[in-house]
């Protein structure tokens, strides 16, 4: 089957130092109905890379060489306007915090409803009746669509966000730690919520996050970055199950589990210095 | 009684809350509400909760930092709200605090020795050269060095950071240490070293820990004892191993089936 998007040998770094790679050779390829998961600590470079897929690096930084490619279209080097109409429409986007990403003062319905007019065209009736389906997609009663932000709880908010997202049924869902600054239960709905829209409809789903516990929940396959590589990439359980790289195991042993059985073991930097070189 | 190095009793707290349009109306919180909870002496006692469960209220409220409504917090079998100011003042050298935020609660403007010397020059611990030598020992413990003594706090990392504020509490050789989410704002290696060094400082100093939290997975191995608070009461509390096998309470059960990965990690 052919691949939904594919990128190869990403390399991103500060436009005034290019020898600092923040992204180096990155390489893996996404398909519909599936969900890979990046993972890694803060400064791994999983952020960058999504914002390199979506064109959205900021100016500060650039893409050195790598192509990316998605339904068989190059997206690095398209215009702004062309990325426009693949951004948000093609492939959609949530990030971590539901607060900001939301303008204060408009509801949450007219917010849904700009993304519908831009790419669709919609208007009128057709345009308030799509606000209603989604928002009772993602788990919201249609008439909050005349709520504000303010008037949400964090999770309700993410769900909002979920719902622009996915407004024009795009192939594709990128989600930048969306989870990240919800209570756990309110994690566990949205991680459930977002499962099953990828199932539906048959989106590809690339999910950045930091937390394994996250992974093991969401993602058929996963790469693990750290320092701006891909260190190991495979199936959900060949990776947590059977890490191979050394990075991958000591992170993996950093990891807290709710029964309390396993020690923790903090990562010897000196140690994996020397094993991964 | 004396079972306990600290308890309380029936703390009651309520916020008046701001609602409507434009915050003309308002609300009563109830952000503690009748909480009783009781720390053993060298153990760690964690609550857990989500947002606005009151568990952040209940750490302060336990150190005195802001007035309860009602309800008796004991240290030592003393009551604290009896204390005068000065009295208070000498009993708050046993009980610290580490915060969550190691970048927003250590001063930019201080060096890190004169920030973790600071406690020591208010309760009027020694003269400088013990005072020194007091920080520097305290510096080492957490697995940082003289040189770091004359550094400021821009220059170190997340997890360095957390050392210092740790190093700053325990310098003045406290009984009680209140940790309010110490690891939430860090990556999970250096979570795993934060986590150790409390729990080999417990042993060696013979701390007493409550444990803010809304990690399910690091109260599990830090703590000997949970408290489950939602919407400002306690609904369950007990042994680690006691709650997270077979909690009694519907929330209880929610909030450890929520724990991400929780079916990887029992398989």
């Amino acid at each position: 089957m052919a691949d939904l998007l594919r990128v190869e040998k990403l390399t991103v770094a500060p436009a005034a130092d290019a020898s600092r790679l923040l992204v180096n050779k990155v390489s893996f390829a996404l398909a519909a109905g599936r969900t890979t998961c990046i993972v890694g600590e803060s400064g791994s470079g999983k952020s960058l890379t999504a914002l390199s897929i979506m064109g959205l690096l900021p100016r500060a930084l650039q893409r050195l060489s790598g192509d990316i490619v998605f339904q068989g279209n190059a997206l690095a080097g398209l215009s702004n306007t062309q990325m426009c109409d693949v951004r948000g429409k093609r492939i959609g986007m949530i990030f971590q915090e539901p607060m900001t990403s939301l303008n204060p003062v408009l509801s949450v319905g007219y917010q849904i409803g700009e993304t519908l007019a831009a790419h669709l065209g919609l208007s009128g009736k057709a345009l308030q009746g799509r606000i209603a389906v989604l928002l009772e997609r993602v788990g919201i009663p249609a008439e909050r669509a005349n709520s504000y932000p303010d008037e949400l709880s964090g999770g309700q908010r993410q769900r909002v966000m979920i719902a622009m997202s996915i407004a024009c049924e795009p192939a594709m869902l990128i989600a930048d730690e969306p989870t990240t600054a919800l209570d756990v239960t309110v994690q566990a709905q949205i991680l459930a919520l977002l499962a099953e829209l990828k199932t539906r409809m048959n989106m590809g789903m690339l999910f950045i996050t930091h937390d394994f516990g996250v992974v093991a929940d969401i993602a058929d396959d996963v790469a693990v970055m750290f320092r701006g590589e891909i260190v190991e990439m495979g199936s959900v359980g060949d990776v947590l199950d059977r890490p191979q790289h050394p990075y991958t195991r000591a992170l993996l042993d950093c990891v807290p589990d709710a029964e309390g059985k396993k020690p923790l073991k903090p990562i010897d930097y000196a140690w994996l210095n020397g094993a991964a070189a | 009684m004396n079972d306990f190095i600290l308890s309380a009793s029936g703390l009651t707290k309520t916020y008046k809350q701001r609602s409507g349009r434009f915050g003309f109306g308002s609300n009563l919180i109830k952000a503690l509400d009748d909480v009783s909870i009781a720390l053993k002496p060298g153990a760690t006692l964690a609550v857990v909760g989500e947002s606005g469960s009151g568990k952040s209220t209940l750490a302060r409220c336990l150190l005195q930092l802001q007035p309860l409504d009602a309800g008796q917090v004991l240290f030592e079998g003393h009551d604290l709200a009896a204390l005068s100011g000065q009295e208070l003042r000498a009993a708050r050298r046993h009980l610290q605090m580490v915060f969550q935020d190691p970048f927003a609660s250590l001063n930019p403007r201080m060096k890190v020795g004169d920030i973790v010397g600071e406690g020591l020059v208010i309760h009027g611990l020694g003269d400088a050269e013990e005072r020194r030598a007091k920080v520097l020992r305290m510096l080492e413990r957490v697995g940082l060095s003289a040189l770091d003594m004359g550094k400021y706090p821009h220059e170190f990392s997340g997890g360095q950071r957390q050392r210092i504020g740790i190093a700053r509490a325990l310098v003045l050789e406290p009984r009680v240490v209140v940790c309010d989410e110490p690891v939430s704002a860090l990556d999970v290696s250096i979570q795993a070293q934060i986590l150790l060094l409390l729990k080999q400082l417990q042993r060696e100093m013979g701390l007493s820990y409550l444990f803010i939290s809304h990690d399910l997975r690091v109260v599990r191995h830090i703590a000997d004892e949970v408290a489950v608070m939602q919407r400002g009461r306690v609904v369950e509390q007990g042994s680690v191993e006691g709650l997270y096998a077979h909690p009694r309470e519907e929330y209880t059960q929610n909030l450890l089936n929520s724990i991400p990965g929780r079916h990887w990690q029992a398989a």
